[in-house]
């Protein structure tokens, strides 16, 4: 068991409050997405939690201890953060990356291990990189350079990983690749996943527990049949919009409306079923 | 079965990776320092032949039990006195500048980080030719300890303010940074030169960064700060590689990154100012050499810093040759020789290797 929990988080750069106080706990052994629009807080939010960010209030526990109080190396083998759009230095190979994700259990004695090794190995084989692990980070495509990160965080070993925006950036396939990476490891190794999510429907087809911000509030969270509604959406996101099931996962597929295209398909009522209506069916 | 013992000889080499030649590398360039040192020597007023070098490096401690005559005797003492201290002085700088430039490129991020660049070697010799004026005795070596203070405060002025305002210190604002505070550092110390005739005589050669008439005087009370400052930045070497990954994912990894930076700034306080302190500022070095390093050894500070080590050495050992050749009998200073090859490379670096 590895709880997360915020307590009367207040956070901000500088002078600007971002979230005023918030209080949250991240399910063990689920994903969890945090979804609102640009500004919300997400991001600052998954900082907070993750110590990037120092709290100017509150608290965040892990397992019943302060992580603030923790020794840093501590932390980490507990909790992997990969931040928003990462880039590796030039020329770094991808085995370099991932051998990286075993600095919290190094130290100036024990260097390089063959644990490290192997477990850097295994990193390498669940992210599908084994070929690739002599090969430069910045040689790689978008969705196999965003894996090879995945890859240094999951050679971290620790049960929860924290990731900003793992899809931004990436071509709709690679989006879906990476996402399915993720589902896997919480499937298949128990990891707890903590993500933010720009598509709401990537988030409601993945995340077992969703957290909708806005201003720096929970609006709404849990899991995204029980609370994605209409009314939802238009307090998370400011637009209308009609829900219906997803027609291959049944979760929750959000369809905004549009003033634009509204009044253009009003200007279509001769023929109010779109011809692909009609070769689907 | 064969997958199982392949997976172990993989492992074994696994380490240095594709990389298996990174230390017989080593061992080379060792080789070509060695070489250059003795190519060094042998050229002077006199040309003194390889044998004879060698010879009066090893007896160095042994002069008086030697039955030499008077030439030979002569020569040995050239060599000794003049010509070793030298070269030994010029590798010690070449060290000193390739490896700060490498931490301060890994630390920042930044393809153009080197301590002349980023301000660190006008504010040290903004401070030696300050109290020179001030306190007056033209002795470089008394004044050695300053050095290391202009090159600390000059750091810490870069840093502040290159991250002041929103986003922090971004390479282009830490550049922009160093740029000012060495115009500005470096008018001053013009001025106090130019009203100062006597210390101008006294350090003129010494202002554009230059190994001649350096001795044993300057070296022994200034070398064991820079060999603090190389053996810390080995030790660090490896907290570097995770730190050029970015702040955050440094953090994210457990990395008390506040405190590496701390430690990385005061080796290359330490090893900049011994540098400015041994031979002025020279330029270049700490920009040029640690992307031949990274060119040969990849993005491991564990291999980038000792290959920067080495080809420093090198390339300030074969600069100073070239300075003291090319308008023979006279020489220019190497920091000149330096800025003649590095400038070009400098601007083709920022068109091509700056992103953003």
């Amino acid at each position: 068991m590895a709880e997360l929990h915020a307590q009367n988080l207040m956070l901000a750069y500088d002078d600007t409050c971002i979230i005023p106080n918030l209080s949250v706990t991240i399910p063990d052994g689920q994903i969890t997405v945090l979804v609102g629009a640009n500004g919300c807080g997400k991001s600052t939010l998954l900082r907070g939690i993750s110590r990037l960010l120092k709290p100017k209030r509150g608290s965040v526990v892990l397992d019943g201890a302060d992580i603030w109080k923790m020794p840093t190396k501590q932390l980490a083998k507990q909790l992997g953060i990969l931040p928003q759009g990462p880039t590796a230095p030039e020329g770094l190979t991808v085995h370099e990356l991932v051998a990286q994700g075993r600095y919290p259990h190094q130290s100036w004695l024990q260097q390089w291990s063959r644990e490290d090794e192997h477990v850097t190995q295994e990193a390498l084989a669940i992210t599908n990189l084994t070929d690739f692990a002599d090969r430069p980070v910045d040689t790689l495509s978008g969705g196999q350079r965003q894996r090879a990160w995945i890859a240094m965080t999951l050679a971290q070993d620790s049960d929860t990983i924290l990731l900003d925006e793992p899809t931004t950036f990436l071509d709709l396939a690679y989006q879906i690749d990476v996402l399915d990476l993720l589902h896997d490891l919480n499937v298949a190794r128990g990891k707890t996943i903590v993500m933010v999510l720009h598509d709401l429907n990537h988030a409601c087809r993945y995340a077992d527990n969703l957290i909708a911000l806005r201003d720096g509030h929970i609006v709404a969270q849990g899991y995204p049949s029980d609370i994605v509604t209409a009314d939802m959406v238009y307090a998370v996101f400011g637009i209308a919009c009609t829900i219906i099931p997803d027609p291959i996962t049944n979760t929750p597929l959000v369809i905004p409306s549009s003033k634009a295209m509204n009044s253009k398909s009003l200007t279509n009522s001769f023929n109010p079923q779109p011809s692909w209506v009609a070769i689907r069916g | 079965m064969t997958t199982h013992a392949q997976s172990i000889s993989q492992n074994k080499t696994r380490i240095l990776g594709s990389r298996f030649w990174l230390l017989p590398g080593v061992f080379i360039l060792s080789g070509i320092l060695v070489a250059c040192v003795l190519w060094s020597i042998t050229l002077g007023a006199a040309d003194i032949a390889p044998q004879t070098v060698f010879d009066a490096i090893i007896q160095s401690n042994n002069m008086d039990n030697l039955q030499l005559d008077s030439q030979t005797r002569f020569q040995y003492l050239v060599i000794q006195t003049v010509r070793f201290p030298r070269v030994l002085i010029g590798i010690v700088v070449g060290m000193a500048l390739a490896v700060a430039g490498a931490i301060m490129q890994g630390l920042t991020r930044n393809p153009l980080a080197d301590s002349g660049i980023l301000g660190i070697n006008a504010g040290a010799s903004f401070a030696v030719v300050l109290a020179v004026f001030v306190l007056g005795t033209p002795s470089l070596s008394t004044y050695a300890y300053f050095a290391f203070v202009g090159a600390g405060v000059s750091a810490v002025l870069v840093y502040m303010l290159g991250s002041m305002g929103r986003g922090g210190a971004t390479p282009l604002r830490l550049t922009l940074a160093g740029v000012i505070l060495t115009a500005f550092l470096s008018s001053f110390t013009t001025a106090i030169l130019i009203n100062d005739q006597q210390a101008l005589d006294k350090i003129r050669f010494w202002t554009a960064g230059s190994l001649a008439g350096r001795d044993m005087s300057i070296f022994i009370p200034v070398s064991p700060y820079v060999a603090v400052g190389l053996i810390g930045a080995l030790l660090i070497s490896r907290q570097i590689t995770t730190i050029s990954l970015g702040d955050d994912v440094a953090k994210g990894l457990g990395q008390n990154t506040a405190w590496i930076k701390g430690v990385a700034a005061i080796i290359v306080v330490l090893l900049a100012g011994g540098a400015v302190a041994l031979a002025g500022p020279i330029g270049f070095v700490g920009l040029v050499v640690p992307h031949i390093a990274r060119f040969i050894a990849g993005a491991d500070y564990r291999w980038i810093i000792p290959y920067a080590m080495l080809i420093g050495g090198i390339l300030l050992t074969v600069a100073d040759v070239l300075a003291r050749i090319v308008i023979r009998p006279q020489e220019v200073p190497v920091g000149l020789m330096m800025a003649l090859c590095g400038a070009p490379f400098f601007i083709w670096l920022a068109r091509m290797r700056v992103r953003r």
